[in-house]
C-alpha cells in the first residue's frame, strides 16, 4: 500500500525518485569553508561522477537538484509536459535553487528531503516556496518524514507527505487535524486567531 | 492575570490528547526511543539519573493560587511531595512517572496551564521581571506582549524544530531584571522620544558552555513589529545555525560567526518580507491581552501605615525580613513580597505541597489570588497592604517561607546538578547547603549585603554560575568531582561574565572559599559598597591570593 499522503488523502505515488548510483568510493563530504560553513557541514552530496553515472527512467521523475542542473537541457521538454518533479534537500540553499530554476511553477512538483526528524529547516523552506517564490504546485516532504510534524508541515505550505516505509500512513493522517485553532498566522491559514474570530 | 477562552483551552486540551496518544505508542512500541525524545523534550519530560523530571510552564513567572494549589496536589498525588521552581520561571517535578504524565497534563489542563515547549529545540517559555506591573522602575508593564508571543510562539510551525532550544526575556522597567542580555532574543521596551512603545532588541546571548552576553541588533523598533522582527531572526537562525553540533547549534554561536553586522543585514533582508504580515501587532489585540493585565483593584491608602511601623521598632525579626523581602510598589500604601525558598540548608528553589498550598492561601488573603515566579528561585506575592505585613509574616514564617535572605549570600540560584541531572559533574545542591550553613548567621549575612552567588554542576550553566557575583561550577576532574570559582558577574543593565580565580577546589573546601571571598570584601570594601563593586573596583588578584594562601597553609 501507498505511504503517501497527499491533500488528506492517502493516494498512490506516480513519481519515480531518481538517486544517483554510488560509485563504490568514498562519499565526498563538503568542505567546511567559511560561508557555507552552517549550510553544508558533514552533509553529503552527490559528486560530479555520480551525478553523471545517474539514468533518468520514463514516466514522472522526482531528480536531485544537482542532477537536474547537470541535465537542464536534456529534461526540458519533460519539465514542460509536467513529468519532472524537483527534489531539493534542507541543506541546499531554496534561493540558489530558484535563481537556477527561474521559473519554479514550471515543475508540477518540488519534493523536500529532510534526512534527520529534527531538521526543522524543512519549515522555512517549505514557508519560502510558498510566500515568496509563490509556488503553486503539490509541494511534498519526503525522508525521515513520521506523523508528528504533519501539522506543522502543513502549516509551512506542504500539502502532500511521504512517510517513512516502516510506519503506517493512515495513522499519520489523523495527525493533520492535532489542533484546530491555530495561534499564528502561518502558510496555509494566514491570519492569526485574533484576526479570524472575535476573541 | 491573563484568562484562557475558548480557544486557548481547546488548543491545551487537544495538546493532552496529543500527547497521551505520543504516549501510548511510546508504551506500545511503535515509536523508538530516540523518536520519542524530541516528542517528551516538546512537552517538558526530561528521563534524568533518578526518574523522568516534567516541567511545567509559568507563562512569564504568573500563576493564580487556583493554579498554585492545583500543582501542590499534582506533587502530592503523581510526585513525593514537592516542587521545584526553576531559573526560568518554571515548575518542575522531579519524580513523575512517565506513564502518569498525560494524566498530569489532563489535571493541568484543568486549571489553563500546560507543558507547551518547557524543553526540546522550539522557543521556550518567555521571562520576565517578576515584579511586572508593580514596579515603581516600570516603564511599560511587559506581560501583555508577553502574552501575545506567548501565543504566537506556541506550536509555531515553522520553529518547531530548530537547531537548539530558543530562549526569549521581555523587559520593561529601567533596572532590568529579567537579563535581557543571557537570551537569545532580549526585547527592552521602552518610550521613544515621541513617547511611543519601542522595543530595543538583543540578540545572541546565553550562558552555557560559551556565555556570551546579547548584542543590540535594533535599538528601535516599533512594538507593532515584536513578533514579525523575531520571526526574521528566527528563520535566519533556522537556516544557518549549526546541526551538526549541539554544543554550537545557539544563535548566539551563529551571531558570533557571522559577526552582529552580517547577522544583522540578514535579519533586516528577512524582515522586509515579513514585516506587516498578519502577524503584525495591532492596538485593539494588544488591548485585549492587556486587559488581562490591568492594575489590580487597589484602595486608596496613605503612605504610610502606623500599625506597620510600630511592628518594624518593636520586632528586629520582623524588621530584618522587611528589610530583605519587602519591594517597593507603584501603589501608595502597597509592598511586593518576596517568599524565599532558600531556607538555610535546603534545596534552593524547592517547595513542598504543604507550603504551595499556604502560599496560595496567603495570596488569596493578602494580595488578589496572585503569585509570581522569580528567576531567582522565589515565589512573589506583589501586592500586599502595608498593614498586612506583619500578619503575612508570621503566617509565611510558621511555613518555613520567611528566611530574610533575599538578595543576600545564600540567597543562591542553583541548578539540580548531580542529585539529579545526568549531564552533571557534580552535585550542586549540598554545596548550597553547606555554604548557607556556614553563613547561618543573620546579622553577619546581612552586614555582608547585596550579594548573588550561583551555582550550577557543569557547564550548561543552568544555575547561571557565569553572572553570579560569586559563580561556582562543577567541574570533573579523573572523575572526581570539583568546583571552580569565578567572582565579577553580574545581571543586570551592566551585566558581565565572572573571571576564574584559580585551581579548582573539592566540595569540603568550598565553604572556606566562599568565607575567604568575603574576608577580603570585608577588608577592602568601602561605606557604600556591594562585593561586585569591590570586585570591580579592585580586581580578582586580592581575592585570589587570599584564599590559595590560606589553601597552601591548610595543605601543609
Ligand atoms: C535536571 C535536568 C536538566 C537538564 C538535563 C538540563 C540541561 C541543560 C542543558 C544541556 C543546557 C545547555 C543548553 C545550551 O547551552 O545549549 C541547559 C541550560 C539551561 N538550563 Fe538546564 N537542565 C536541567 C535542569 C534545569 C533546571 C532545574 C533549571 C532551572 C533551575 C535549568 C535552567 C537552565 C537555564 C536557565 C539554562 C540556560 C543557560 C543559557 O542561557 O545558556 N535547567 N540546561
Ligand atoms: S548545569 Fe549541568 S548539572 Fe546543572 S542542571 Fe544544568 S545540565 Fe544539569
Amino acid at each position: 500500500m501507498s505511504n503517501l499522503i497527499k491533500d488528506n488523502a492517502i493516494v498512490a505515488d506516480e513519481w519515480t525518485r531518481v538517486t544517483p548510483p554510488t560509485l563504490g568510493e568514498e562519499t565526498v563530504r563538503k568542505q567546511a569553508g567559511k560561508v557555507v560553513l552552517f549550510k553544508l557541514t558533514g552533509e553529503e552530496t552527490f559528486s560530479a561522477e555520480q551525478i553523471a553515472a545517474t539514468k533518468i527512467p520514463a514516466g514522472k521523475v522526482l531528480v536531485p537538484f544537482s542532477v537536474w542542473c547537470a541535465n537542464k537541457d536534456a529534461l526540458a521538454s519533460r519539465v514542460s509536459q509536467g513529468e519532472v518533479g524537483l527534489l531539493v534537500a534542507t541543506h541546499e540553499a531554496i534561493e540558489d535553487v530558484i535563481t537556477e530554476v527561474k521559473d519554479i511553477n514550471a515543475f508540477a512538483l518540488v519534493a523536500v528531503y529532510v534526512e534527520r526528524f529534527a531538521d526543522g529547516r524543512i519549515f522555512t523552506i517549505g514557508n519560502l516556496l510558498r510566500t515568496r517564490y509563490d509556488f503553486k504546485n503539490e509541494l511534498r516532504a519526503v525522508g525521515d518524514v513520521l506523523r508528528d510534524q504533519l501539522f506543522f508541515l502543513k502549516r509551512s505550505g506542504f500539502n502532500s507527505y511521504l512517510i517513512r516505509a516502516d510506519r503506517s500512513a493512515t495513522e499519520a493522517l489523523a495527525s493533520l487535524k492535532d489542533f484546530s485553532e491555530p495561534y499564528q498566522g502561518a502558510v496555509d491559514i494566514a491570519q492569526p486567531a485574533w484576526r479570524r474570530t472575535i476573541r | 492575570m491573563y484568562k484562557y477562552d475558548a480557544i486557548d483551552q481547546q488548543l491545551v486540551n487537544e495538546r493532552v490528547a496529543q500527547y497521551r496518544d505520543q504516549t501510548n505508542r511510546y508504551l506500545a512500541g511503535e515509536l523508538s526511543e530516540d523518536e520519542f525524545r524530541p516528542l517528551r523534550l516538546q512537552n517538558g519530560l526530561y528521563i534524568q539519573r533518578q526518574a523522568p523530571m516534567l516541567r511545567v510552564a509559568v507563562p512569564y513567572g504568573m500563576l493564580s493560587s487556583k493554579q498554585l494549589r492545583k500543582l501542590g496536589d499534582i506533587a502530592k498525588k503523581y510526585d513525593k511531595g514537592y516542587g521545584h521552581f526553576s531559573t526560568r520561571q518554571n515548575l518542575q517535578l522531579n519524580w513523575p512517572k512517565l506513564e502518569d504524565v498525560p494524566e498530569i497534563l489532563a489535571e493541568l489542563a484543568t486549571v489553563e496551564m500546560h507543558a507547551i515547549q518547557t524543553s526540546g529545540n522550539c522557543i521556550r517559555n518567555i521571562t520576565t521581571d517578576q515584579f511586572a506591573g508593580v514596579a515603581p522602575d516600570e516603564v511599560i508593564d511587559p506581560r501583555a506582549m508577553a502574552e501575545v508571543m506567548r501565543q504566537w510562539s506556541t506550536f509555531h510551525p515553522e520553529f518547531a524544530l530548530l537547531p537548539r532550544k530558543f530562549k526569549i526575556a521581555v523587559s520593561g522597567t529601567e533596572q532590568d531584571r529579567a537579563i535581557v542580555q543571557a537570551h537569545d532574543i532580549g526585547m527592552e521596551f521602552y518610550k521613544d522620544a515621541k513617547g511611543e512603545t519601542a522595543i530595543k532588541v538583543w540578540v545572541g546571548g546565553g550562558l552555557g558552555r560559551t556565555p556570551i552576553l546579547g548584542t543590540v541588533i535594533r535599538e528601535h523598533l516599533e512594538w507593532q513589529h515584536a513578533l514579525t522582527y523575531c520571526e526574521a531572526i528566527i528563520r535566519v537562525y533556522n537556516i544557518h545555525g549549526r546541526r551538526d553540533n549541539a554544543y554550537k547549534a545557539r544563535i548566539k554561536i551563529l551571531v558570533k560567526a557571522l559577526g552582529i553586522e552580517d547577522f544583522k543585514q540578514q535579519v533586516e533582508a528577512e524582515w522586509l518580507y515579513l514585516k506587516d504580515n498578519p502577524n503584525t501587532i495591532t492596538e485593539a489585540e494588544l488591548a485585549r491581552v492587556g486587559q488581562h493585565f490591568e492594575a489590580m483593584p487597589y484602595e486608596n491608602l496613605p503612605a504610610h501605615d502606623e500599625s506597620f511601623d510600630s511592628a518594624i521598632a518593636s520586632n528586629p525579626a520582623f524588621a530584618a525580613w522587611v528589610k530583605r523581602c519587602v519591594h517597593a510598589h507603584k501603589q501608595a500604601g502597597y509592598r511586593a513580597v518576596t517568599l524565599s525558598l532558600k531556607p538555610h540548608g535546603h534545596a534552593p528553589g524547592d517547595i513542598t505541597s504543604a507550603q504551595m498550598s499556604v502560599v496560595a492561601d496567603l495570596a488569596d488573603a493578602y494580595s488578589f489570588g496572585e503569585v509570581r515566579a522569580s528567576h531567582e528561585q522565589n515565589l512573589i506575592l506583589a501586592d500586599v497592604k502595608l498593614s498586612d505585613l506583619f500578619q503575612l509574616w508570621e503566617k509565611a514564617h510558621a511555613a518555613g517561607l520567611a528566611t530574610p535572605n533575599i538578595g543576600l549570600l545564600t540567597d543562591i540560584i542553583c541548578c539540580p546538578g548531580g542529585d539529579f541531572c545526568s549531564l552533571a559533574n557534580a552535585k550542586s545542591i549540598p554545596i548550597a547547603e553547606a555554604i548557607q550553613m556556614q553563613f547561618d548567621n543573620l546579622d553577619y549575612l546581612h552586614d555582608i549585603g547585596d550579594l548573588e552567588l550561583n551555582i550550577s554542576g557543569c557547564m550548561n550553566a543552568c544555575g547561571h554560575h557565569h553572572v553570579g557575583h560569586i559563580g561556582i561550577l562543577g567541574v570533573d576532574k579523573d572523575g572526581s568531582e570539583w568546583y571552580q570559582v569565578t567572582i565579577g558577574g553580574k545581571q543586570g543593565n551592566d551585566a558581565s561574565i565572572g573571571s576564574v580565580i584559580g585551581p579548582s577546589f573539592s566540595a569540603e573546601e568550598m565553604p572556606g572559599v566562599v568565607q575567604r571571598l568575603i574576608e577580603v570584601y570585608i577588608k577592602e570594601r568601602t561605606p557604600e559598597e556591594r562585593f561586585i563593586d569591590t570586585v570591580r573596583r579592585i580586581g580578582v588578584p586580592p581575592f585570589k591570593a587570599h584564599v590559595y594562601a590560606s589553601k597552601e597553609a591548610t595543605n601543609v
